[in-house]
């Protein structure tokens, strides 16, 4: 099951500012829960997330515990040229995920 | 017969008042350590150091009041151009009372266009929330934002 949804358009203008939406399913746990017996449940989160543009990092985000699950994150970006948006989630227990998207600038 | 009546209504109060005490035992131990005051500002030097930061440029979009804390929907954007010379380094969010005060940092460049991000946040409690923006100048601008918060997120038990 692909985990991430990825929302870029597919094709704009040069110089337009393009809004970039980004889902990735992840139950964020945020290690300050208990069960009904006391036991805490450990933290399981999403660190960090990284968007490159054809190799060059144009956002990154550092996430914590207060960050609702299946974390939701939109920025924007330039559209300069014609290329591809690499997408990178890094998290607890060795989380790692990665989703790309391409555009067509005009 | 008045006697026996009486009797299991003394059974019946000790008996409620027994699992009066037992409820209330979890909520007291299931408390965590909140973020305080003390915290927030910690968190916030550890960003900003010795700078001074200034109120203004910010704006912390959260609704003023959510009925659920576990996910609530925040924007974040700062009123500056985003030119080579002259952009919005990042955007940090932190809040007064969930367990850790840190809720998010983002890293942007002048590429952005422009200095927004959004993103859905837990909160713990009713509380302020707080996004300080720092330039490329190395400026840093604030806002506040208090939330009435009427279910809580983060620390609620797992069943």
């Amino acid at each position: 099951m692909a985990a991430a949804l990825i929302n870029v358009p597919a094709k704009a203008k040069r110089g337009d500012i393009i809004e970039i939406k980004t889902l990735m399913s992840h139950i964020m746990e945020t290690g300050y829960r208990h069960l009904a017996s006391g036991e805490v449940v450990p933290r399981d989160i999403i660190t960090s997330f990284s968007c490159r543009f054809d190799g060059a990092e144009i956002f990154r985000a550092d996430l914590y515990p207060a960050i609702a699950a299946n974390p939701f994150i939109t920025f924007f970006t330039t559209a300069t040229e014609s290329g591809k948006f690499e997408f990178a989630w890094i998290g607890d227990n060795g989380f790692s995920e990665t989703a790309s998207a391409s555009i067509t600038v005009e | 017969m008045p006697e026996p009546h009486d009797s299991t209504r003394r059974q019946f109060l000790s008996l409620a008042g027994g699992v009066a005490v037992l409820g209330a035992v979890p909520i007291v131990t299931l408390r965590p350590a909140e973020a305080t005051p003390a915290t927030l500002a910690t968190a916030i030097r550890n960003v900003v150091g010795e700078a001074a930061v200034q109120t203004g440029k910010v704006r912390l979009e959260v609704p003023p009041l959510v009925e659920n804390g576990n996910t609530v929907p925040m924007t974040v954007s700062v009123a500056n151009p985003m030119t080579a010379n002259d952009y919005v380094k990042s955007i940090h969010v932190f809040n007064e009372k969930n367990p850790q005060p840190n809720v998010g940092n983002f890293y942007l460049g002048p590429r952005a266009g422009r200095a927004q991000v959004s993103t859905r946040i837990r909160l713990a409690d009713s509380q302020k929330i707080v996004a300080i923006a720092r330039l490329s100048d190395d400026s840093f601008w604030s806002v506040s934002v208090d939330v009435v918060v009427t279910l809580a997120a983060c620390t609620e038990e797992v069943i």
